[in-house]
């Protein structure tokens, strides 16, 4: 199956990816071959059948509204790459 | 037998009749670290000084008769579990200084146990991969002959057991990277039932997959692990609550009346004939102890490795959209938008085969080719969900080789992703179903490399492939063997 270099850049930018065109090229060719091999699914009738997204049959685990500890802003702000002591800082997004 | 070539179930003896104190386990075990680990590599991450310290505290606790079941214990954890205070990097660049502000729970019930936590070894990065090769700092070694794999993506759990640089570890198997190295390292390797141990501080691949199980150098100690290991965890809601049975009341001789199915799909093509014939010596061996061996179907088999690399990338690619630099692991300074800033951190940070399947995950579930991909995968993993069920109406457990081969040689198919893929072709229906499977040590290649035997079951049935892995291990008498030429 072949996919462009387009596909690929542009499935890269949806997954935040930058990729240089040597990769982009290397990834169509393997990213073809994969989707060839995938396409074996095709060789079965799975009309009616109903998609499997959990392997054990559980129910939503819910709980009660209440406020419980959670962990301490410090921690949390500790592995920050760049942090004011309040807030995670980035660039600007606007 | 020094030490550091000992299993749990014997230093527990030695350690409550005091006839070796937990500190002496820990110098035996960093010393054999230090003379070994410049040939396996295992470690990503290990403290002298913070082990020696945990068996002090240890030794203490086995004064007072206070200590946990895993008391002075040394080790390992794959590096994918939170450990707090102790890096976590996942083999990832993108975590290289990452120290996880809290303990996954698996860890939690480990410290509970009094256990000497030795260190975080080395796997493929974020778990994707089945040779350990994409860990960016480095591959493990197969302690059986250095130039070889150990297996993935817990090759540096199966290689610090292997190498005895630990007396065992926890790992984690999402298509089978528990069971594989365990297979190509020669010990034990159990990934149980999904949902029987919690996934709270698993750094996430797929997450409907993923799960955490020991790998050990007998069945003895990966009863031991599991008794301390499972249980219900409000913090995962996928957990079960499930009562936990003492899983050492598996570990019974005979297998009479118990019937073993030999799945035909399993002895595939290019299955190698001495893995084939090993697997048979260990059927054998099973019919010996009492067993009726049966031949069943799971008709879907050659399927499975298609659903898995669309479902499993589809996964990942959601979980790992997490790792964008804002709060935590590297990030790249000299951005100057957001958007920038998210790409060339990942771009950087990630390592090939993590891209591909992030590429390959986005793909099948982007607008227009949903259905054609992820949700044909999903289907298709019904019916191989459904095999099992109807098989196990003809029979208790399933028996079949772990992988294709022995162990290859290191960057023999560094460059033909789709080989190693195919290569978890045994493995993989276990996690898509969510049943238990474990490996068991049950012969050598010529050349020397370990081969595995698989058990499988039925979900939640742990008891009966521990019993069965253990009257393997009896009735072959091969467990004490280790590698001699480290």
């Amino acid at each position: 199956m072949k996919i462009t270099p387009e596909e690929i850049s542009h499935v890269a930018d949806l997954a935040r990816l930058r990729l240089s065109s040597d990769e982009v090229e290397a990834m169509a060719g393997q990213l073809g071959d994969i989707l060839s091999y995938v396409a074996k699914l095709n060789e079965l009738d799975t009309e009616g059948i109903p998609p499997m997204t959990h392997a054990i049959s559980i129910v939503n685990a819910f709980r009660e509204d209440e406020v419980k500890p959670s962990l301490d802003r410090e921690k949390i702000l500790s592995n920050g790459p760049q942090q004011d002591g309040e807030s995670f800082v980035v660039p600007r997004i606007i | 037998m020094a030490l550091h070539a000992l299993t749990i179930h014997e230093l527990q003896e030695m350690l409550a009749k005091g006839r070796v104190s937990a500190v002496e386990v820990a110098r035996d075990v960093l010393d054999r670290i230090a003379k070994v680990e410049d040939k396996v590599r295992a470690y990503i991450t290990f403290d002298r000084e913070l082990t020696l310290e945990q068996a002090e505290a240890a030794d203490k606790k086995l004064k007072n008769g206070t200590g946990g079941s895993l008391c002075g214990i040394p080790l390992s954890i794959k590096d994918v579990l939170c450990t707090e205070g102790m890096r976590t990097t996942c083999g990832s660049r993108i975590l290289k200084n990452f120290v996880p502000p809290y303990d996954a729970t698996s860890v939690v019930k480990l410290k509970q146990a009094d256990a000497v936590l030795v260190g975080k070894v080395a796997m493929d990065e974020f778990a994707m991969g089945s040779t350990s090769e994409n860990c960016a700092f480095g591959p493990p070694k197969n302690p059986w002959n250095i130039d070889y794999i150990c297996g993935g993506s817990s090759g540096g759990s199966a290689a610090s057991v292997a190498a005895d640089e630990c007396i065992a570890s926890l790992g984690t198997d999402t298509g089978g990277s528990i069971r594989q190295p365990a297979s190509h390292c020669g010990v034990v390797g159990l990934k149980p039932t999904y949902g029987r141990v919690s996934r709270y501080g698993l750094v996430a691949f797929a997450s409907s997959l993923d799960q955490i199980g020991p790998l050990t150098k007998d069945v003895t100690d990966c009863a031991l692990m599991m008794n301390v290991i499972s249980g219900y965890d409000a913090n995962d809601s996928t957990s079960v609550p499930r009562e936990v049975p003492d899983f050492r009341n598996s570990l019974k001789d005979g297998l009479h009346g118990l019937k073993i199915g030999i799945p035909k799909e399993y002895f595939i093509e290019g299955l190698d004939p001495e893995v084939e014939s090993n697997v048979h010596k260990g059927i054998e061996t099973l019919r010996d102890a009492g067993a009726e061996i049966v031949e069943v179907s799971l008709p879907h088999t050659d399927y499975c490795v298609a659903v898995y690399y669309l479902i499993a990338p589809a996964e990942a690619s959601s979980n790992l959209a997490r790792y964008d630099g804002v709060k935590y692991g590297f990030r790249d300074m000299s951005s100057e938008t957001l958007l920038d800033m998210y790409k060339n951190t990942r771009s950087q940070g990630f390592g090939d085969e993590v891209k591909r399947r992030i590429i390959i995950g986005t793909y099948a579930l982007s607008s227009g080719y949903y259905d054609a991909y992820y949700k044909k995968a999903s289907q298709v993993r019904t019916l191989i969900t459904e095999d099992y069920r109807k098989a196990f109406e003809n029979c208790d457990v399933l028996v079949s080789p772990v992988t294709p081969t022995p162990a290859w040689k290191l960057a023999e198919k560094i460059d033909d992703p789709l080989s190693v893929y195919l290569s978890d072709i045994l493995t993989i229906s276990a996690n898509l179903a969510g049943i238990p499977g474990i490996s068991v040590p049950c012969g050598f290649s010529a050349k020397g490399l370990p081969i595995g035997l698989q058990i499988q079951g039925a979900h939640f049935q742990e008891e009966k492939l521990l019993n069965v892995a253990y009257n393997l291990e009896q009735g072959l008498n091969i467990s004490r063997l280790r590698p001699n030429n480290l």
